[in-house]
Order: C-alpha cells, then sequence, then structure tokens
C-alpha cells in the first residue's frame, strides 16, 4: 500500500488518452470493433463539451428518474449496529437512496446517458446484457422512452432466477435472449452481446450495464454515474456540514461504487470501502470476489482483475446476487485499489441475508442483495468508528426482484 | 517474415490456410488432425488455443473450445502439440490462434518465448488490436515470430495504415463483420477489399470467415493470396472425434485441388 504522500495530486485525471487506469483497462476488442469503439470515445468527447446535451441528461433525471435520490439517515440501524460497541462507538450511518429511482436501482442512470448518445450517433437498435435482470430493465425502460428496438441478452441461469425482471423487460417491449453458453451467467451474457454487436455494427449501439469493457465505456458509465457522488455530496454537506468519514458501496462490476466515490476521490479525509461478493467464502472457488482472489487479466475489452486459473481460463463466479456475480471488475477499482486510495472487502451469501434482513426490520426497506452485501460491511466497521462519524452507504438497488430468491435461502415457500 | 510463412505464401498458387481447435476432441488426438491437415494440402497451420470466453467465435468453435477444455487441454499440452507438429513438419509454417487471456497470463516473454521454443512462426491474438500492440507485439518480434493482424469490413482507409504498422506473417482479412463461422460475404465485396488491401500493403493477403465449399474457396483464391477455412473444419473434428483426420484429409484436399486449379484458369 502507498504511502499517502506519495499519491498523485488528483485521482480524477484517469484515464489516460489510451482509455489506461495504470496498467489496466485499454481497448482490447476485436478489429471489427475497434472504428466504433473509437467513433463511441469522440461523440462521447463531443457530447462532453455540448451544453444541450447535459441539459437533456439533467432534465430526464429530474423528470424521467426521479433525481436527486433523497439522503436519508438510517437512525434504527445506526443504533442496531451500535449495540454491542465500546462507548462512544459506532459511526451514523446514511444512505444514498438510488433504490427509488424509476426501474429500481442505479442502473437508469447510466442508460439515459448512453440511449442519448446512441440517438446522437445516428444507431436505430440498443443491445445489452444483464445478470440480475436491474440493468437489462433499466435498458429496456430507455428503449420504450425513445421507440428503440431492444435485445437484451440474459444467462439462462439468471433467467430462471430473476423472472420477475424478466416480465418487467417483456412488458417493457425487450427480446430477452437467454445464453445458454459457459456458466450461462453474466460473463456468458456479456460474450453474446459482443457477439451480436460485431454483426451488427452499423446500425447497433451496445449499451454495456457496468463500468468495464473497452474505453470509453469504463469512463462514460462511470462519469454518468457520478450523478451518485455528486448529489451525496452536496446533500450531507447541506445537511451536516461535513463530508462523510467512509463511503460503502457493493461491486459487481463496480459502476454504483464508482459513481458515489469518484466525486470523492481528491478529498482526502474520505475513507471508501468496496464490498465485493464472497459467496460461500472466499477459502472455496464459489465466490466472485475478482480483487480479493483473481489476478490481472484481460477479458470483454479491458485488463482488470479477474478470476481465473493459471493458465488464464476463466473462472465461473459465485454469489448469491445475480448482479454481483461477475469474475471481473471494472479497471478503474482495479487501479484505486492497486494505488491504494479505496480499501475492497468481502461479504458472504450468508452476510448479506443477515444484513439484508436487518435493514429490513430496522429501517422498514428492502434492499436488493447486491447492496445487502454492502450493508453487511457497513455494519461491521461502523463498531470500529466513533459515534460522531459518518458512514455513507450507496443504497443501490431495491429488493421486490430478490423476494423469491431470500424466501428460497431462507427455506421459506412463497 | 518468418521463412515458413513467406515459403508459403512464394508458392505458384493461393496458400490454403486452415485451423483447428488444440485439444479438440483430446489433447492426445491433435497430432494426427493436424498431419491430416498438412496431408490433405494444407499450406499454412492455424492451432487456436481454447479459452472459456471465446467472444468472436461462433457456435462450431465455441464447441470446441469447450469439447477442449472439457478434455483437460492445458497451455502446456498446446506447446506440446505445436513443439512435436515442428518436429514432424520442419517445413510446415503454424501459428497460434486465440485470445489475450491465456497468451498473457503468466507474462508476454513467458508465452512469446515458449512459443519461439516450440517452432511457432506467428501469433493472431484476436483481442489485441494495434492499439494495444505493446501487450504483446515486441516480445514476438524480438524472438522472430510474426504478429498477425486482422483487418474486416469496418476497417477504413483512414485506419488501415494503423493495422499495417507493425504487421507481419500475412494480413488476415475477415471477410464478414461477424462471428466465425455464420455466413459468408459477397464475393464482389472480397474482390474489392482485397483490390484495396493489395494496394496498400506488400503483406500476403489472406481471406476468410464463413468459407465451406471448393467453390468458395476457389473464388476467394482467384483474387487473395491466401483462403482461410476453420469452422468447416472444426465441425467435422465434432462429427469424427478421434476419427476424424481420414474426413479432414478428404474435406481438405478438396479445398487444395479447387485453389490450385482455379488459380492456374485465371492467370
Amino acid at each position: 500500500m502507498n504511502a499517502p504522500n506519495t499519491f498523485p495530486n488528483t485521482f480524477k485525471a484517469q484515464p489516460d488518452e489510451r482509455g489506461h487506469f495504470g496498467q489496466f483497462g485499454g481497448r482490447y476488442v476485436a478489429e471489427t470493433l475497434m472504428p466504433l469503439i473509437l467513433d463511441l470515445e469522440r461523440e462521447y468527447r463531443a457530447a462532453k463539451a455540448d451544453p444541450a446535451f447535459a441539459a437533456q441528461f439533467d432534465d430526464l433525471m429530474e423528470h424521467y428518474v426521479g433525481r436527486p435520490s433523497p439522503l436519508y439517515h438510517a437512525e434504527r440501524l445506526s443504533a442496531a449496529v451500535r449495540e454491542g460497541a465500546e462507548p462512544g462507538m459506532g459511526a451514523q450511518v446514511w444512505f444514498k437512496r438510488d433504490e427509488l429511482n424509476h426501474t429500481g436501482a442505479h442502473k437508469i442512470n447510466n442508460c439515459i446517458g448512453q440511449i442519448l448518445l446512441a440517438i446522437r450517433m445516428g444507431k436505430t437498435r440498443i443491445i445489452a446484457e444483464t445478470g440480475a435482470g436491474q440493468h437489462g430493465v433499466a435498458t429496456a425502460a430507455v428503449c420504450a422512452r425513445f421507440g428503440l428496438p431492444c435485445v437484451i441478452y440474459m444467462g439462462a441461469k439468471d433467467v430462471a432466477r430473476q423472472q420477475p425482471n424478466v416480465f418487467r423487460m417483456k412488458l417493457l417491449g425487450a427480446e430477452v435472449r437467454p445464453v445458454t453458453s459457459g456458466a450461462q451467467t453474466l460473463s456468458d451474457a456479456m460474450n453474446e452481446g459482443l457477439r451480436d454487436w460485431v454483426a451488427n455494427v452499423h446500425d447497433t449501439f451496445y449499451i454495456i450495464g457496468t463500468a468495464a469493457g473497452p474505453h470509453p465505456y469504463p469512463e462514460l458509465v462511470r462519469d454518468f454515474q457520478s450523478i451518485i457522488g455528486r448529489e451525496a455530496r452536496a446533500q450531507l454537506l447541506d445537511r451536516t456540514g461535513k463530508l462523510p468519514d467512509l463511503l460503502v458501496a457493493a461491486i459487481g462490476g463496480g459502476s454504483n461504487a464508482i459513481g458515489l466515490f469518484h466525486p470523492f476521490l481528491d478529498d482526502p479525509s474520505v475513507g471508501m470501502l468496496g464490498v465485493e461478493a464472497a459467496g460461500h467464502g472466499l477459502e472455496g472457488s464459489e465466490h466472485a470476489a475478482s480483487l480479493a482472489g483473481g489476478f490481472p487479466g484481460v477479458l470483454h475489452g479491458n485488463k482488470t482483475y479477474l478470476l481465473q486459473d493459471e493458465d488464464g481460463q476463466i473462472a465461473e463466479g459465485h454469489s448469491i446476487s445475480a448482479g454481483l456475480d461477475y469474475p471481473g471488475i471494472g479497471p478503474e477499482h482495479a487501479w484505486l485499489r492497486d494505488i491504494g486510495r479505496v480499501e475492497y472487502t468481502n461479504a458472504t451469501d450468508v452476510e448479506a441475508l443477515d444484513a439484508f434482513q436487518l435493514l429490513c426490520r430496522t429501517e422498514g426497506i428492502i434492499p436488493a442483495l447486491e447492496p445487502a452485501h454492502a450493508i453487511a460491511a457497513v455494519a461491521k466497521r461502523a463498531r470500529t468508528m466513533r459515534d460522531d462519524q459518518i458512514i455513507l452507504a450507496n443504497l443501490c438497488g431495491r429488493g421486490d426482484k430478490d423476494i423469491f430468491t431470500v424466501a428460497d435461502a431462507l427455506g421459506v415457500a412463497i | 517474415m518468418s521463412p515458413r510463412l513467406a515459403a508459403a505464401f512464394a508458392k505458384d498458387r493461393p496458400a490454403l490456410v486452415t485451423f483447428v481447435t488444440a485439444g479438440d476432441p483430446t489433447p492426445d488426438a491433435t497430432g494426427a488432425i493436424l498431419d491430416a491437415l498438412v496431408a490433405g494440402g494444407a499450406d499454412v497451420i492455424e492451432l487456436g488455443m481454447p479459452f472459456t470466453d471465446p467472444m468472436a467465435d461462433g457456435p462450431a468453435i465455441q464447441a470446441a473450445n469447450i469439447r477442449s477444455l472439457a478434455a483437460g487441454t492445458r497451455t502446456a499440452d498446446i506447446l506440446s502439440i505445436a513443439a512435436a507438429f515442428r518436429a514432424r513438419h520442419p517445413d510446415v509454417p503454424l501459428v497460434l490462434m486465440g485470445y489475450a487471456n491465456p497468451m498473457l497470463r503468466r507474462g508476454p516473454d513467458w508465452f512469446a518465448e515458449a512459443a519461439a521454443a516450440a517452432g511457432v512462426d506467428g501469433v493472431i491474438c484476436v483481442d489485441i488490436p494495434p492499439e494495444e500492440d505493446d501487450a504483446l507485439g515486441p516480445e514476438l518480434r524480438a524472438r522472430g515470430i510474426d504478429p498477425i493482424r486482422l483487418a474486416t469490413p469496418t476497417t477504413d482507409a483512414a485506419r488501415l495504415p494503423q493495422v499495417l504498422d507493425g504487421a507481419s506473417g500475412f494480413l488476415y482479412y475477415v471477410s464478414v463483420a461477424g462471428i466465425t463461422g455464420l455466413q459468408q460475404a459477397a464475393q464482389g465485396s472480397i474482390d474489392q477489399a482485397v483490390a484495396r488491401l493489395k494496394a496498400t500493403t506488400d503483406l500476403p493477403v489472406a481471406v476468410g470467415f464463413g468459407v465451406r465449399t471448393p467453390e468458395q474457396a476457389a473464388a476467394i483464391g482467384a483474387v487473395a493470396d491466401g483462403v482461410v477455412v476453420g469452422s468447416a473444419i472444426v465441425e467435422l473434428v465434432a462429427q469424427h472425434g478421434a476419427d476424424a483426420p481420414a474426413a479432414v484429409r478428404t474435406y481438405v484436399q478438396s479445398l487444395s485441388e479447387a485453389i490450385a486449379s482455379s488459380r492456374k484458369v485465371i492467370r
């Protein structure tokens, strides 16, 4: 870990002009896609400099998505995690309520940005991959909103365990294509999305759901999702006059986490904790913690930490949360981990289930299983912090979609 | 350029470039299939390195990757297959084709050194475009291995020089924007594309993706320096398993004869 005095002047200057975050990121794609990736980068630079683009994005965020999302002081949860802590210990827990967004998660922020880019580029067909189905639902929603046909690739295993979201996507007019190759989960859905894209580059835009993939996706997804951190920073300063002491967010690919973290990266007093899915535990292979249990490699267009064997074959991740069940992680997280600016930990399926129920009972909020991993880490960490300190966690999705999975895990028939 | 690749493209007919996946159906069975390619008249052998996530490949080669990995194929097996091939066929060029992650897992130096030791002449890495050349290209060149680049229907005139900069061995023209083994491009579009490429580079141009019949191979051979056939051979391996060599040899011979006669007529 680097000492603080070796940190650069800013952590916000990444990626470089080739899309590299340190040694990570880049554009590892087939030649067929390269010209399109370069077009996308040009178009994104133009859009970023265009006040009309920002105005349209902001308008949709306010009136379609329902932003700004609230910042909420979870007092009963704070009290619950303070029980058993030493006197004077037990931080205040605050949530950024991105589960209240239209379609139920942070995913819609990115989908709005990308579909506006697709329209700028004259593309007439949208494809996307999805794991838990939240990105698929958000993509289907914006496609309906803008009248573009939409194909969603989803691993057949995820189709089976996320039926409510499959039906939502269909109601919204999307075609859901189950993917039966490989482990039949998110990674395979992404392979199939790339195969579709390479065959339909002339008219198709690929809305990638997380801050990963070839440059410029990690950068543009981060930028669209950074609305989370910008709002949260202003809201907390307004309410408490302070910056948070610790940010916490769950990480699959890492888009909600980078969206929360990025606007705070240059605030040295703000600690950051990313929470990977430890599945059945890190000692076996049944987990999805690519930072804790992986090695740098190249997959899906970028270099990052990957779960893989010693020959570079990609391992199948496991998590009770379909949205975290991915063998890689966004390249900016890989970089932030290596330079030591962000700390990464993990939570098991069991810990996430406990935290899921804890939030239900203490705050009357049913979280998605993805942020339940973050809440598990919050509960542990809060006890080690003073009671005047503030933890700000991203409640990035709501749990309606997960009630069947949770019931099954708890042995309840519904 | 590798002397073996140079010689293969200097013959008085277009080169027949054939692809199979290493370790399909088993590591032990691949050697005899490679021998059948040579016996059938293949001029260049592409040996596919299996990968769990072959995102540029269609169903036939995806299935071959799965069969190979299920049979326990390791990187060490692929290198052994290559080295044994080199020992049996000192003059036939051998190209490794695959994805970045298995090539880079132990570091680019390790991979380039191991490939050179196994007698490999060229490497095609599907997901290392010119923009990421420094991930593997310098290490290959330092050992005399040709990094073979791909050009596609989306590679326009403005981009082509960048693709050619650092390319060696031959230029692989992927004739359809898509994945391996599914559609075939219209012959007219191939003719135009090859003419455009050959006006820009002295490298031999080999054309692949979707080539299945001797007639297609002959038509492409009439304009290009090489014809690449992959999925159709891989499907024969899927159908015949360890008994594939006889069928592979017969099929490759039909391609080879068609290519040879077509060029004589055109010339």
